[in-house]
C-alpha cells in the first residue's frame, strides 16, 4: 500500500496560498449582490420586489442589500431586466447589527484556535463548507484552526442553521460548558437571520436570537473561504474590511 | 469491480392492466377507481379503512410494488390519505381515503408493510392521528422532552407562526430502550458528536462492552416543519424551501417539486429545459457520490485516498458554481424549466472538469481496490440482506447495493430519462464493500450521461409560463443521489400552497439503519454510518 505515499507526494502541495497571498481561483466563490444605484426609481423598485428574502431595500435609485438575509436565489442576477452589481470575492465577515467594535480573541489565541462547530438545523450547505476547510485545498490545519470535539477546549462556538427548537437546547448547553473567553460566529444566512426558516413555532430567526454572536459570516452558504477569513477575523489576524455601514438595508 | 445492471424493462403497460384486474377481483366492492391524474396511473377510492391493511399487503407483497409513503392531508374539512405504491415501470398508485375528522383512529400498515413505520409515527406525532396496533408511537418528529403531548403541529388550526416558548425542558424524560439484554448498558451519542462536523443526530448504543448490539438512531434535531411552513406561501417560496431543506441534494429535490407544480399547471417544459435538468442532476450526482467516497475513505482512516476524494468534490463544486454559478445548484429550478441557459462554451467548459473527476475516480477505485486493510474494514461490514432491504423498502445506491434494482429514473421515468441508455448498477452482497462499489459504477454513469445530453442539446426556450390558475394536487418525483424522493403539492387557485409533502431517501433509509448496525464491534460505527451515506436534515425536513 505504499502507492498511496507515492501518490500523494507527487500530487504536491494543492493548498491556497489565503491568506498570504489573493485568491481567485474560477468557482470558489459564488459573490453576491451588492449596494447598486440604477438609473430609474422604478429599476430599483423592482429589484426591490423580486426578492424573496426581503434582503433588497430601494431608496429612490438606490438599492441596499441586507446579506445577512440574501438568500442567494439570484433572482436579482439573472431574472431582472436590469440586474444589481454583483461582486466576486469572499471577504465578508461583519459584526452582528447590535455590535460597532471588533473584540477579536486574545492573542494568545491567535496562532492556535479551538472550533466547536454545532449544527442547529442546517440544511447541509454552509456544514459542508466548513468541512470542505478541513481538505487539502483549503486545510485550515497550517493556519492553526482546529476542530474539537469537547467544548470545554474549544475558544470559538462556530453555529450553522436557524437553530431549530429541538436543537435550541443543546447549542445552549455547549455555550455554557465554554470557557468564558468564548466567542460566537454565526455562519450562513439561517444563523444570522434565520433565512428562508424563522422564524416560526420549530425555528427561531438565527443564533442572535438565541446566544450573544460576535461575529457573522452572510452566505447562503457562505465559501469555504469566506469561512476562513471568519476564522481569521476570530482570531485577530485579520481585521474587518470596513464595517458595513449600518445602512437602510439593515432593518 | 464491475457492477452487473438492473433487468427493469421501461415499459409495464401490461402489468399495470393485470394488476388493476387483480385488485378489482379481490377487493372490488370495497374500492372504487377514480380519475387518474396528478402523476398518478391508478387511484383507486377505499370506502372504508379496515380494507387497507390486506390491501397494501397485496400489491406489496404479492404484485411486488414499492412503497413510496403515506401523505395525510387535512382538506376540505376531511382527513385525505394518500397511500403511495410503484409498480415498477408503469407509475405510481394512490389508494385515497376520505375520511372525516372526528376519525382519528386508523389501522396500522405496519405488520404488512414494515417500510410504513416511520410514516404512520410521523402522521401521529404531528396530525395526531392513531394507529391501532402500531408496535410503538409517540417521542418522534417532536421531542418528548420539550414537546408535551397534544400538540398536532400539522393540523390547521395550529399556526406556524406562533412561537411554543412557554415550553419546559422536562429533566426526567428518559429515552425507550428497546431490548435490555442481561448485562448491557446504553451508551448515548450525540446529537452533537464527531470530533468533527458533523449532522445533529443521536445513537443509543446498546452494548455489554466490546460490542454494540444495537444501535438506534434518534433523528428530527434539525426539523424545521418545511411541510408546515411551506402552506400559505406561493409557489416561488415554497420552491426556496424545498431547495434549501437539504442543500446537498438541492437540485433533485427542487426538480421534483417543480415538476408537481408543472403538473398541477398542465405544463411541459422544453426539451432543452428537460435536457439540462438531466444535466445537472447528474452534476450533482457525480458531485454528491465523490462527496459520499471520500466520506467511506476517511471512515477507515485512510487519509490519502480521503483527501484525493475530498478534492475530487471540491473541484465539483468549483466546476457547478462557475457552469451555475453557485456550488450547490441553487436558483435554477423554476416551475416551467429552468431560470437561464448556458451556452455551448460553459458546457464544454463543464465537460472538461467532469472528464477530470471522472478519470480521477477511476485511478481511486483502481487503488482501492489494491489496498487490503482499506477493503478488510468494509467487506461484510454492515450488511442488509436482499430480503431486508426489500423488507424495509430502502431506495437509492444503498438499496441497490442490497439487489434492489429500483431507480426512478428507469423505473418512472421523468424528465426525458426514459430516452437515455445509462445503466443502473446493482450489487447482491449488502455490505459496505458492496455500497462504495455501486457509489463508483453511478459516479461513471452519471458522467456518461452529462456527455451524452450537452452532445444533443436540442436548441429552444429553456423556460415557459407555468402560472398556477386552477386549485389541483399532484405528484413530482425523482431520484435524488440518495435514492427516490417524492414531493406532493396541493394549491388552491391563486397558486398558494395548501400541502406540501416532502418524502425524502434519508427519511426512508434511516428506517433501515438498525438492520445494518446490529452486533458490530465499536470502531465499525463510523464507517457503517459513513457506507450509508445519509443525511439527517434531509430526514428531518
Ligand atoms: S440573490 Fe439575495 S438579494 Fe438577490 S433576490 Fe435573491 S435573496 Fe434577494
Amino acid at each position: 500500500m505504499s502507492f498511496w505515499f507515492w501518490h500523494g507526494l507527487r500530487k504536491g502541495i494543492q493548498s491556497t496560498r489565503y491568506p498570504g497571498r489573493a485568491e481567485n481561483t474560477p468557482g470558489i466563490s459564488p459573490g453576491r449582490p451588492m449596494n447598486t444605484d440604477f438609473s430609474s426609481a422604478e429599476e430599483a423598485r423592482l429589484a426591490a420586489e423580486i426578492c424573496p428574502s426581503d434582503a433588497i431595500v430601494a431608496h429612490g435609485k438606490s438599492t441596499y442589500v441586507d446579506h445577512g438575509k440574501c438568500v442567494n436565489c439570484q433572482l436579482c442576477l439573472h431574472s431582472l431586466p436590469s440586474p444589481m452589481n454583483w461582486e466576486p470575492g469572499f471577504e465578508w465577515t461583519r459584526l452582528p447589527a447590535n455590535r460597532t467594535e471588533s473584540f477579536p480573541l486574545p492573542s494568545a489565541f491567535a496562532k492556535s484556535t479551538h472550533i466547536m462547530v454545532v449544527d442547529a438545523g442546517d440544511c447541509g450547505a454552509c456544514l459542508h463548507e466548513v468541512k470542505q476547510l478541513n481538505n487539502p485545498l483549503y486545510n485550515m490545519h497550517r493556519l492553526g484552526f482546529f476542530l474539537t470535539a469537547t467544548p470545554r477546549t474549544a475558544d470559538l462556538l462556530l453555529v450553522v442553521g436557524p437553530v431549530s427548537e429541538n436543537m435550541r437546547g443543546p447549542l445552549l448547553k455547549t455555550w455554557e460548558a465554554m470557557p468564558t473567553s468564548r466567542k460566537v460566529m454565526a455562519v450562513g444566512s439561517c444563523a444570522i437571520s434565520g433565512g428562508v426558516f424563522g422564524r416560526s413555532f420549530m425555528c427561531a430567526c438565527g443564533v442572535g436570537s438565541v446566544l450573544p454572536v460576535d461575529f457573522e459570516v452572510p452566505g447562503d452558504p457562505p465559501p469555504p473561504l469566506a469561512i476562513l477569513h471568519g476564522l481569521l477575523v476570530v482570531a485577530g489576524r485579520k481585521s474587518l474590511k470596513s464595517l458595513e455601514p449600518v445602512s437602510e438595508g439593515r432593518s | 469491480m464491475a457492477a452487473h445492471s438492473s433487468p427493469i424493462a421501461g415499459d409495464n403497460t401490461a402489468g399495470l392492466i393485470d394488476l388493476t384486474a387483480a385488485v378489482e377481483e379481490r377487493f372490488g366492492s370495497e374500492i372504487s377507481r377514480a380519475p387518474v391524474g396528478g402523476g398518478f396511473v391508478l387511484t383507486l377510492a377505499l370506502s372504508q379503512p379496515d380494507v387497507l391493511p390486506a390491501l397494501c399487503k397485496f400489491l406489496f407483497w404479492e404484485h411486488g410494488c414499492l412503497f413510496g409513503g403515506i401523505t395525510t392531508e387535512e382538506h376540505a374539512a376531511r382527513w385525505q390519505m394518500h397511500y403511495t405504491f410503484l409498480l415498477l415501470g408503469s407509475g405510481w398508485i394512490d389508494l385515497e381515503l376520505s375520511l372525516p375528522l372526528e376519525t382519528i383512529v386508523l389501522p396500522s400498515i405496519v405488520a404488512e408493510v414494515h417500510a410504513a413505520d416511520w410514516h404512520e409515527r410521523e402522521i401521529e406525532d404531528l396530525f395526531g392521528i392513531h394507529f391501532e396496533n402500531h408496535p410503538r408511537l409517540g417521542d418522534f418528529v417532536l421531542h418528548d422532552q420539550i414537546w408535551h403531548e397534544g400538540i398536532d403541529p400539522m393540523r390547521k388550526n395550529f399556526s406556524a407562526s406562533h412561537p411554543q416558548l412557554e415550553r419546559k425542558v422536562d429533566l426526567d424524560w428518559q429515552p425507550l430502550l428497546v431490548v435490555g439484554d442481561p448485562g448491557s448498558f446504553a451508551m448515548p451519542v450525540g446529537p452533537i458528536y464527531e470530533g468533527g462536523v458533523g449532522e445533529s443526530l443521536h445513537f443509543l448504543l446498546e452494548t455489554v462492552g466490546e460490542d454494540v448490539i444495537r444501535a438506534a438512531p434518534r433523528l428530527f434535531y434539525n426539523y424545521r416543519a418545511v411541510e408546515k411552513i411551506a402552506e400559505g406561501r406561493t409557489v416561488g417560496d415554497a420552491l426556496l424551501l424545498s431547495e434549501r431543506f437539504a442543500a446537498t441534494s438541492a437540485f433533485a429535490h427542487s426538480l421534483a417539486f417543480c415538476l408537481a407544480a408543472e403538473r398541477i399547471a398542465a405544463v411541459d417544459v422544453p426539451p432543452r429545459a428537460a435536457a439540462l435538468r438531466v444535466l445537472l442532476a447528474e452534476l450533482e450526482r457525480l458531485r454528491h457520490h465523490a462527496g459520499a467516497i471520500a466520506a467511506i475513505c476517511e471512515s477507515t482512516a485512510l487519509a490519502v485516498p480521503a483527501s484525493q476524494a475530498a478534492i475530487i468534490e471540491e473541484n465539483l463544486l468549483r466546476a457547478s458554481c462557475v457552469f451555475a454559478d453557485h456550488r450547490y445548484l441553487f436558483g435554477l429550478n423554476t416551475p416551467g424549466g429552468l431560470n437561464r441557459d448556458f451556452g455551448s462554451e460553459q458546457c464544454n467548459t463543464l465537460l472538461v472538469a467532469v472528464d477530470e473527476a471522472e478519470s480521477d475516480l477511476r485511478i481511486l477505485e483502481k487503488r482501492l481496490r489494491l489496498s487490503s486493510s482499506f477493503l478488510d474494514r468494509l467487506e461484510d461490514v454492515g450488511v442488509v440482506t436482499g430480503e431486508n432491504a426489500r423488507d424495509l423498502n430502502l431506495v437509492g445506491p444503498i438499496g441497490r447495493a442490497s439487489a434492489q434494482h429500483c431507480d426512478l429514473r428507469k423505473a418512472c421515468s421523468y424528465s426525458g430519462y426514459g430516452q437515455l441508455p445509462f445503466d443502473v448498477p446493482c450489487e447482491t452482497e449488502g455490505d459496505g464493500y458492496a455500497r462504495l462499489r455501486v457509489l463508483f459504477a453511478e459516479a461513471t454513469q452519471s458522467a456518461k450521461l452529462i456527455h451524452r445530453v450537452a452532445g444533443r442539446l436540442e436548441e429552444g426556450l429553456v423556460r415557459v409560463s407555468c402560472e398556477l390558475h386552477r386549485a389541483g394536487a399532484a405528484l413530482g418525483w425523482a431520484e435524488a443521489p440518495r435514492g427516490a424522493a417524492l414531493h406532493w403539492l396541493r394549491v388552491d387557485k391563486t397558486g398558494v400552497v395548501e400541502r406540501y409533502r416532502a418524502i425524502t431517501p434519508s427519511f426512508n433509509n434511516w428506517l433501515g439503519f438498525h438492520v445494518a448496525a446490529e452486533n458490530f464491534a465499536f470502531q465499525d460505527f463510523p464507517i457503517i454510518l459513513a457506507t450509508f451515506g445519509l443525511s439527517a436534515t434531509e430526514c428531518d425536513r
